[in-house]
């Protein structure tokens, strides 16, 4: 037994860490917050299910340490969950013995009660042992084939979020005799009850063993089709999935184009700074400026109301943006072109803040509006029809979107695009390239900033009125988030960011206190484990991943690879 | 992101082949026994009656929505049935800024159950969403909100679907600018404002009355901070300069504690009488300005003349959530709920199989004729811009600087009316 | 070749140039204008006169003074920190906030048994210990888990890891203590003024200003005297050579990010002493004004965070007033700027941003080490 001590203790330190987790999420209000919400009715609410799937983590980590037999693995498991276990019961003890309520102010006896499955320190037994056997489940998962864990894992991911957005599933499928079928056979109007979960479990699990067994087969009959036929697939595939997304806010309804358009506003954003942070690797933080030029130059070109300067329509006012946004872009830009790394996100941050301050002014107040903002802007028309709504104003956003990622897809690839990489990678050399560096980051300013301003342009008539309150500092985070997070420098990064950090938390609305304690620890644990975000760049991802050393060429069948892909 | 991809392709996938294509709710619907021009809600026999919320109820704001929810919860405790149907609430968080405020209006415009809705809690969440409320044909009757222009005459028929039971702070800062001239007897005021729309609107109001009363030039100083500034010296130099009698900072408690703290370091305001707005009327404004508040005055909702029906509803909220209510809007709040009770029982019609049929322009029309309606914070009779509030604004002092002793009407005490 | 570059070059010089101008230009005509009170018209030259008299303006500029010395406070850890590091870190404010925030629970209760008032001095020192342990703890445990398995990556890495530490911290404190803040008891005595050469000073502020001093000299003694000090500085200047030197780097990273939290802390509890309120956003602000007071002053640089944080204090303070309110300007503007102090945070970042275009080096240039940013 040559690794046994040291991984036997590694093994208990992380479940240890795991379970100052557990005890942190309580202290924290998440649990007690999450617990509102039952994800399978009667059965297990939110609350239990995140410190089960802290038990099911460290179990997890732990089964992967050490490469001997499944006995050694599995005990892993049960030892790291059973310390992940021990903390919490450790804390219960301590809370119900001591008033932690005048500190912590979510130490309250009904977190304790939760925690102890209403037993009070008699459920610290309880406790460890449910969390040790998470820790075994976890530590099992690693052990079984891929044939049995794929259908497992996405029958239980698929129970999870189905129960988890009840609520929006059953508005969505409020009207209609088959929809209303639907959703008396799965949910009852409180929730999901067990039956519902156990449908759902298995024909998601169906479904994914039915794939899989399919899948090589499937992949084969593509390939054997012949070229044009090929062509033809693709495009049938395509034209799909145009239909899906031209017709989500039918579907969706009123509430879903809502949050799709805020994640499409979003990601426009996203494609403006990725010009700038990922394509050219200036880092700005004031990115929101841009958005609120953009915001108020519509507004104040369009308003019927005191502030209004012309009322002009809005396709007129649209150009008239996205030209103030661009030219402010190089306006900004022009100080700051000798600025580099960290005092250059300084500098924009205060740029940003001093738009902010200038917006909400009392001196700037006949205006701009000041913190009464601009108001009564109307929403735009084409003819005799209307973009009333979120439905209506999701379509311009899906065109806008679509046009802007046109255009940064070729300027990525153009000789500009080419550029900015060169000055994202070292400024001296692409000087000394022969790289004008003025003209460049210029560009990239003033370009991100038309995008952002477009942004903002579309937000104003969404909201039919302005405030400088909505411009703070917190959306220039949210944007570099999701670009981080989605994947610096890739054009489908920044949807799949925007997806995740705008579109998730709109879903999940109750618990937007903890939105940003999330997105902190998103972004520490992703610089880490996946610097190059969830759907990267080809470029970004070589760069940051060279340590590793590249694939070995394998004699495997193309078919397979294809449907690794999966 | 593996297994991230199949779900989300499912749920698209089932929802696309289950979607409610085109199918556009036709408004001008007879359903049952009741035709409406825009639309009827049909609650079936044994189904409860769904009514919404959508109130500030997290982050730092979040005990003035919580106060009004609780306000409901017992409105419909004590209601029990409407037309013989149970009441369901329901209802969304609307972060006291407005696109909190379009989020939770259009989540809850998607929802075709809901009846009528109770909200919002800040005025700057309701000049977005009210609109959107309306537009899918859901009234709304805030309990908080009271930025004067939502109910003016000029506010378009965007908001024909909204009404208030607060106060409207027009009325509020002529009450405050009342009290300083008649009562304090002082010639020269001048005033502070946080940037945010509520304190504009009083400051200005205050601003204006106040002239009106003592002679141009009454007010010596219009200053402005930011909600997040903590040195208020110099601000407070500048208008101890200007030598005002009285500074009226409507405010809310963080920076309302700064501003009482750093005063009495000013020389210049150490005659000055201070004087702030319901923002800081709480006793964590007397945490934050420590022994400095006493003498402080605070004009807020006068919740001492409420009658013997406010004892019995504090009693209940003792003995329901085990504390003091929150802030102050709670009466306003219940006052809402019974309101919107009132006209659904006016206007639903059952039919044979017990059925329930609300119209939902006559639910409106039935709202704003709603005259002479005896409520927890008085009279209520709505006009046709929807301020049905029977605004009872009061000026109190504060006695003493013990958070643990607050109690509106004795300490604070209320010196006026 | 030489034309070329040095026509587009002059034309962002020109720009430059027109940012200079039209700032000194605001600066100097709004600061004329407030010395020409009671004149009828911005076009007219009149007596030189000025709506506040000349103790008014002592006031300003003490507590302009006053306010700069609790930057200086803040800036003193960021400025070493940065200095050995190269890295802003972000996090400060909220390193700043945590001794702050907790050792808040330390004082009610030595408030509420009385035991404050009974020993001022020794409650305050306990205070301060359990503050700066705090922060320290939190900054050690920042270090271990988000910069340094980050030390090689490329720049942009590190920094993203620490606006993310920075929101984490934040709303972990949220969520531990509560949105809502609370307040500091109070010390009786420092209550009160003192009068020094006739100038009144409030107590808290002359004990705020007193610990800038002596924490800025005895960061300065530190740094430059002592064995770990001249580690810190041989790893500012190059880290590989450093460790080569035999240094063990990790360490002098560890306790440079320990002695810049603990200063941090420490900062803390005395600003809290001055303004009573704490709450988990509270770090903010002070985080980015420490900044650009550690940059104004010359970043890495000791002496220059003190000044950095002078300069800013005042010109926050006076500045309103002196260039803003009286920046009359024909038909807009006849008597000035209204509400000049809602622009205050604008001043702050104009300047922030005026020092990093034309000053990188700040006011004392950089001293712990020559190479810039």
């Amino acid at each position: 037994m040559k690794t046994g001590r040291p991984t036997w203790t590694k093994t208990l330190v992380g479940g240890l860490i795991w379970g100052g987790g557990a005890v942190f999420v309580s202290l924290v209000g998440m649990v007690e917050a999450f617990s509102a919400r039952q994800i399978i009715l009667g059965v297990i609410s939110l609350g239990h299910l995140l410190l089960l799937l802290i038990g099911v983590g460290s179990g997890f980590q732990a089964a992967r340490r050490g490469s001997e037999g499944t006995r050694a693995a599995l005990g892993r498991g049960l030892l790291a969950g059973a310390a992940a276990g021990a903390v919490p019961a450790a804390f219960i003890v301590l809370g119900i013995a001591v008033n932690l309520r005048g500190m912590f102010v979510s130490a309250s006896p009904v977190l304790f009660d939760f925690l102890s499955f209403g037993r009070g320190s008699g459920g610290v037994p309880i406790v460890i042992a449910t969390s040790a056997a998470a820790g075994l489940a976890g530590a099992a998962a690693t052990l079984l084939p891929p044939g049995v864990r794929a259908p497992l894992v996405n029958g239980v991911a698929m129970t999870l979020v189905v129960g988890l957005f009840q609520e929006l599933l059953q508005i969505l499928l409020q009207q209609g005799t088959v929809q209303t079928a639907m959703r008396e056979f799965i949910f009852t109007p409180d929730g999901l009850p067990p039956r519902g979960a156990a449908i759902v479990f298995l024909l998601t699990a169906g479904v994914t063993a039915l794939w899989r067994a399919r899948r090589a087969a499937v992949g084969g009959w593509v390939l054997r089709r012949s070229a044009p036929q090929q062509r033809l697939l693709r495009l049938m595939a395509l034209a799909l999935a145009l239909g899906a997304v031209l017709l989500l806010p039918v579907v969706g309804g009123l509430f879903i184009s809502q949050v799709l358009v805020l994640v499409g506003l979003y990601a426009l954003m996203g494609l403006g700074l990725n010009l700038e942070v990922g394509f050219a690797g200036l880092l700005d933080l004031g990115f929101v400026a841009f958005f609120a030029i953009g915001a108020y130059t519509v507004g104040l070109l369009t308003s019927t109301g005191e502030h209004g300067l012309v009322h002009w329509s809005f396709w007129a006012a649209v150009p008239v943006a996205l030209v103030v946004s661009l030219i402010s872009g190089v306006l900004f830009g022009l100080p700051i072109l000798r600025i580099r790394g960290d005092y250059l996100a300084i500098a924009t941050l205060g740029f940003g803040e001093i738009i902010r301050l200038l917006a909400l002014s009392d001196a700037l107040r006949p205006w701009f509006g000041g913190s009464q903002g601009v108001l009564f802007i109307p929403k735009p028309t084409i003819g005799s029809f209307e973009f009333s709504g979120p439905m209506q104003i999701y379509y311009l956003t899906l065109i806008s979107g679509a046009l802007i990622a046109f255009v940064a897809a070729r300027l990525r690839d153009s000789r500009l695009g080419r550029a900015w990489m060169a000055l994202r990678e070292d400024e001296d050399v692409a000087e000394a390239m022969g790289i004008n560096l003025v003209n460049v980051k210029l560009l990239a300013y003033g370009i991100g900033g038309a995008f952002a301003g477009m942004g903002g342009a579309i937000f104003a008539v969404l909201l039919g009125s302005i405030f400088p309150h909505s411009f703070n500092l917190l959306i220039s985070i949210n944007v570099l988030a999701l670009i981080i997070v989605g994947g610096m420098g890739s054009l489908p990064g920044v949807v799949v960011g925007s997806l995740f950090l705008i579109g998730l938390p709109e879903l999940l609305r109750e618990f937007s206190d903890f939105r940003f304690l999330l997105y902190g620890a998103a972004l520490i644990i992703m610089m880490q484990l996946r610097p190059e975000g969830l759907w990267p760049s080809a470029a970004v991802r070589r760069e940051l991943r060279k340590e590793e050393a590249p694939a070995a060429i394998t004699a495997e069948p193309v078919a397979a690879e294809r449907g690794a892909e999966a | 992101m593996r297994y991230v991809k199949l779900p989300v392709a499912v749920i698209v996938a089932v929802l696309l082949a289950s979607g409610s294509y085109f199918v556009v709710p036709v408004p001008a619907a007879t359903v049952g026994p009741v035709t409406d021009p825009i639309g009827v809600v049909k609650v079936n026999k044994g189904q409860p009656i769904t009514i919404a919320y959508w109130l500030v109820i997290a982050g730092p704001d979040a005990s003035l929505g919580i106060d009004s929810r609780r306000g409901i919860e017992i409105a419909i405790d004590d209601k029990k049935k409407v037309a013989g149907f149970s009441v369901k609430l329901i209802g969304e968080d609307s972060g006291c800024n407005a696109e909190g405020g379009v989020t939770a209006a259009t989540k809850l415009a998607a929802n075709k159950a809901i009846v009528a809705a109770i909200g919002s809690s800040c005025s700057s969440e309701a000049r977005p969403g009210a609109p959107i409320l309306w537009k899918a044909g859901i009234v709304t009757v805030s309990p908080s909100n009271t930025a004067p222009v939502l109910t003016a005459a000029d506010r378009g028929p965007d908001y024909g679907g909204y009404l208030r039971t607060a106060h409207n702070d027009s009325v509020q800062g002529k009450v405050a600018a009342e009290f300083a001239f008649k009562v304090l007897k002082v010639k020269k005021a001048a005033t502070i404002h946080d940037g945010s729309p509520y304190a504009e609107g009083l400051a200005n109001v205050f601003g204006d009355v106040f002239t009106r009363l003592a002679g141009a030039g009454a007010i010596t100083a219009r200053e402005a901070i930011s909600p997040t500034d903590t040195d208020m010296r110099p601000v407070l130099t500048k208008i101890a300069a200007t030598k005002p009698d009285l500074l009226y900072f409507p405010i809310f408690t963080a920076a309302g504690g700064f501003v009482v703290r750093q005063a009495k370091e000013v020389a210049g305001l150490a005659n000055v009488k201070l004087m702030s707005a319901d923002g800081t009327f709480s006793p964590d404004f007397r945490k934050a300005a420590g022994d400095a508040v006493v003498g402080v005055y605070n004009s807020s909702p006068d919740l001492t003349k409420l009658g013997p029906g406010y004892a019995k509803f504090l009693e209940k909220h003792q003995k329901k959530y085990g504390e003091k209510p929150l802030s102050a809007f709670h009466p306003h709040a219940y006052d809402a709920a019974l309101v919107i009770f009132a006209a659904i029982e006016k206007v639903g019609k059952k039919d044979a199989q017990g059925n329930l049929y609300i119209g939902r322009q006559a639910l409106r029309d039935a709202l704003f004729a709603t005259k002479n309606f005896k409520g927890l914070t008085g009279t209520l009779t709505c006009n046709q811009f929807g301020d049905c509030a029977d605004p009872k604004i009061a000026v109190y002092v504060t006695v003493s600087a013990d958070p643990a002793k607050w109690n509106p009407g004795t300490d604070p005490k209320q010196i006026y009316p | 070749m030489q034309r070329g570059p040095l026509r587009r070059l002059s034309f962002v010089d020109l720009y430059l140039w027109g940012v200079r101008i039209s700032v000194l230009a605001v600066v100097l005509w709004g600061s004329f204008g407030t010395f020409q009170a009671d004149c009828p018209s911005a076009l007219t030259l009149c007596d030189f006169k000025s709506k506040y008299a000349a103790d008014v303006w002592l006031d300003f500029i003490v507590f302009g003074l006053s306010q700069g010395s609790v930057y200086a406070l803040i800036a003193l850890g960021y400025t070493m920190v940065y200095g050995i590091l190269r890295m802003i870190n972000f996090a400060h404010g909220e390193i700043f906030m945590s001794g702050a925030y907790t050792a808040y629970y330390v004082a009610a209760a030595l408030g509420r048994s009385g035991f404050l008032n009974r020993n001022p001095l020794v409650s305050l020192a306990v205070v301060l210990v359990v503050g700066m342990a705090i922060s320290t703890a939190i900054a050690l445990i920042l270090e271990r888990v988000a910069y340094r398995p980050l030390r090689r990556a490329p720049r942009l890495v590190p920094l993203i890891s620490a606006i993310g530490a920075s929101f984490f911290l934040q709303y972990t404190f949220r969520g531990f203590f509560g949105s809502g803040f609370q307040a500091y008891p109070e010390w009786q005595i420092f209550k009160g003024e003192w009068a020094i050469g006739g100038v009144g000073i409030l107590r808290t502020q002359a004990v705020v200003i007193t610990a800038s001093v002596l924490l800025m000299m005895a960061l300065y003694i530190f740094v430059m005297r002592t064995k770990t000090g001249t580690a810190m500085r041989a790893v500012s200047e190059d880290l590989e050579v450093a460790a080569l030197m035999g240094i063990n780097v990790d360490r002098v990273i560890v306790v440079t990010f320990g002695i810049g939290a603990a200063a941090a802390g420490a900062a803390g509890v005395l600003y809290a002493l001055v303004f009573k309120q704490v709450h988990f956003f509270m770090g903010f602000n002070p985080g980015i004004k420490a900044f650009t007071a550690a940059v104004l002053g010359g970043i890495g640089n000791i002496p220059g965070a003190m000044v950095g944080g002078l300069f800013l204090g005042l010109f926050e303070s006076v500045g309103p007033i002196l260039f803003l309110e009286g920046l009359r300007v024909p038909g807009i503007y006849p008597t000035g700027i209204p509400a000049p102090y809602q622009l205050k945070d604008v001043i702050a970042f104009t300047m922030l941003v005026m020092v990093l275009i034309f000053r990188p080096s700040g006011i004392l240039g950089e001293r712990l080490a020559t190479k810039k940013a």
